[in-house]
């Protein structure tokens, strides 16, 4: 077993890299840039070394710098968390070659799986069912022309290197085609460095199921049960539950069974991710694979008992899986919102700043995976992912009711946070049927929100008043307020700084 | 203590000190019966009529925010004995209005010309940060006095950008 691990990531991911360390009595070793001396993952790690400047090309993508502190440090393992260099084989190769066992898959099994076009390819070779279209890049418009009037338009045109939504353009008629094309290949150029793209038909308004795939280096290889991903917002995730409450234990045996072929097929170990897109029909195609820990991994854990960041490391170290697919039970359900610092008022616009006030949910059935505190301040840099709530229960309805009681309780104060975007979502009637697919979220959003009624406008005054003596803060600088060191008086009445608020405004 | 209150642009006069085990409070002339302790900073317990509430405050760019339960209302708070009040608080729609950079930024437009006619929500200029462009609108009808910072003006979170009259 490792002695010591480095986790080359930041946030609540390290921060769960890190106690699962500490829970198999593993020395955990923390990375930070400038902006992070302060972030909790380098507080309840046991070692942590600065890497650089806040970009991540200086910090934490920068293999050099992160390979130089695992020698330092003596780290025997290093666990790359999502994102970052999670899924990057030159750097999962470098670990190799640095004597340092990189947590997750080979170098080998990521390049296959990272280029959709050629991932494509070798499913072809294996039978796993997918999306009409083309397995390599097109090379040329009128290549795009025929193979689009082939299988039948819409078209969705896709970026083989690509993730996050970027490179990607729905085409619904050829006259867009050619245009949709040349727009999509330059957003993978400077995306990704790579302008292959590839055709795919679009499937109308589709469900976004993935299934959770786990290996040991021995070959041994199961599925731990599936993931409904459709509420999305720009192809990002938002909410995530398991299990899908479309599928049934027989399309669950169905799509697990492919999943194990196409990480067999990929020569996959250690946790992944074999995405699909359902259709209405509940035909599914395969999509990608992720070879990586996601970010809704929480789910999972919850409805089959198992804990995914244990297994990895354990899997790493060369143990074989303690359990095999006839020993995997699926119990309850879970569901995860990500709450990011954004503004729902003004477009999800990134909202950085500091935590005046943190007010924690807990109590049954919550789970809580944060990377933030009371009196951090939330970098610009980086994706801006604070922390991510689940609420579990015995069934859909009451992971549903638990989740909502604990966003009522959330209380983040001095930035905004889009808590009130998942409110809205888990009091929808769709969503509580589980209708919903990729297009939900956005013909949410364009439906007037519930009026909130403000009975309590009386409340508020008088707290207003209460708060001034009992409570009173000073406006410091920029207009930020900050406690008041002492009560000041001035010829003998206390000057609250709500006053100096005032004054603040009059003057300009 | 009197306070004129303003919440969500709805005004009242508050007065209230403490009193024995308690408080005495009137709101706009009318006798409330209430409880509070403060729980920890920003954050107040309030009960009324046997109701309690859970009280939030926070700050951000510039405007206090107090939340009862789960519903957020925008809070100012006067002391109208004091000389400022009695010249007109600037927080009413009769004054000038500040429009503060949310963000750190660059201004990379600005679509209304000083002393332009000015409509409520109307765009004024357009702050580009993290790759995304943010509008910033005017929060009154009125004119646009004055461009604090021009195109291409680099900004930080809670700098004033315009000022609309």
């Amino acid at each position: 077993m490792f002695k010591k691990i480095l986790i080359a990531n930041r946030g609540e991911i390290a921060v769960r890299v890190i106690r699962a360390c500490r829970e198999l009595g593993i020395t955990s070793v923390a990375i930070y840039s400038d902006v992070d001396r302060a972030s909790l993952h380098v507080r309840k790690a046991d070692e942590a070394y600065h890497i650089g400047a806040p970009a991540a090309a200086e910090s934490y993508l920068n293999m050099a710098k992160i390979l130089d502190v695992a020698k330092r440090s003596g780290a025997d393992a290093i666990h790359p968390g999502y994102g970052f260099l999670s899924e990057n084989a030159k750097f999962a190769r470098a670990c190799g070659g640095a004597g340092v066992k990189f947590i997750g898959p080979s170098p080998v099994s990521m390049e296959m799986m990272g280029s959709k076009t050629r991932a494509r390819q070798e499913m072809e070779k294996v039978g796993v069912p997918f999306v009409p279209g083309t397995s390599r890049g097109l090379e040329s418009p009128e290549q795009a022309e025929q193979v689009a009037a082939r299988i039948g338009y819409p078209v969705m045109l896709k970026a083989a290197a690509g993730g996050g939504g970027k490179g990607m353009r729905l085409v619904h008629e050829p006259g867009e085609l050619r245009p949709a094309l040349e727009a999509a290949q330059s957003e993978a150029e400077r995306a990704f460095g790579d302008r292959e793209v590839y055709v795919e038909k679009a499937i109308v308004n589709p469900r976004h199921i993935e299934m959770q795939v786990l290996a040991d280096e021995y070959g041994n290889t199961v599925y731990l049960g599936e993931r409904e991903c459709s509420i999305q917002r720009r192809h990002q995730k938002v909410l995530e539950e398991a299990p899908s409450p479309i599928v049934d234990p027989d399309m669950r045996r169905r799509m697990g069974e492919v999943a194990v072929r196409v990480a067999k097929a990929a020569g996959y170990t250690n946790a992944g991710t074999v995405e699909f897109l359902v259709d209405r029909d509940k035909n599914f195609y395969f999509l990608e694979m992720n070879t990586r820990l996601q970010v809704e991994h929480p789910v999972t854990e919850l409805i089959t008992g198992l804990d995914l960041v244990h297994l990895q490391i354990r899997i790493a170290a060369g143990e074989k899986l303690p359990f095999g697919q006839e020993d995997i039970r699926i119990r309850g359900h879970a569901i995860e919102c990500r709450i990011y610092a954004e503004d729902p008022d003004n477009n999800y616009f990134p909202s950085p700043g500091r935590i005046t006030l943190l007010l924690s949910p807990s109590g049954p059935g919550i789970r809580r995976d944060s990377g933030m505190y009371e009196g951090w301040t939330v970098p610009v840099d980086y994706d801006p992912l604070l922390a991510k709530l689940i609420g579990y229960g015995t069934d859909r309805g009451q992971a549903i009711s638990r989740l909502t009681r604990a966003l009522y309780e959330y209380f983040v104060g001095g930035i905004k946070t889009n808590i009130s975007l998942f409110r809205r979502i888990l009091t929808d009637a769709d969503f509580q049927a589980g209708k919903v697919d990729t297009g939900y979220l956005d013909r949410l959003l364009k439906s007037k929100a519930p009026e909130v009624m403000g009975e309590n406008a009386e409340v508020a005054a008088i707290a207003a008043g209460i708060f001034a003596i009992l409570d009173p803060a000073s406006v410091v600088g920029n207009g930020n307020l900050s406690p008041n060191p002492g009560n000041k008086t001035v010829g003998g009445v206390a000057v609250s700084g709500w006053k100096k608020a005032g004054r603040f405004e009059a003057l300009d | 203590m009197l306070y004129d209150i303003t919440i969500d642009g709805k005004d009242y006069r508050l007065e209230l000190e403490r009193a024995d085990a308690g408080w005495r409070c009137r709101l706009n002339g009318r006798e409330i019966q209430i409880d509070a302790v403060l729980a920890r900073r920003d954050v107040l317990s309030i009960l009324i009529g046997g109701k309690a509430y859970e009280i939030k405050r926070e700050h951000i760019a510039n405007e206090t925010h107090l939340w009862v339960g789960g519903v957020r209302y925008a809070a100012e708070l006067r002391d109208p004995r004091s000389l400022r009040s009695r010249k007109g608080s600037a927080a009413d729609d009769k004054g000038p209005k500040k429009l503060y950079a949310p963000m750190p930024g660059k201004v990379v437009r600005v679509v209304v010309a000083e002393q332009q006619a000015v409509e409520a929500g109307q765009s004024i200029l357009v702050v580009e940060a993290m790759k995304m462009q943010n509008e910033i609108k005017s929060p009154k009808k009125g004119t646009l006095q004055k461009i604090v910072a021009a195109e291409g003006a680099n900004v930080n979170a809670g700098d004033v950008l315009a000022i609309v009259e």
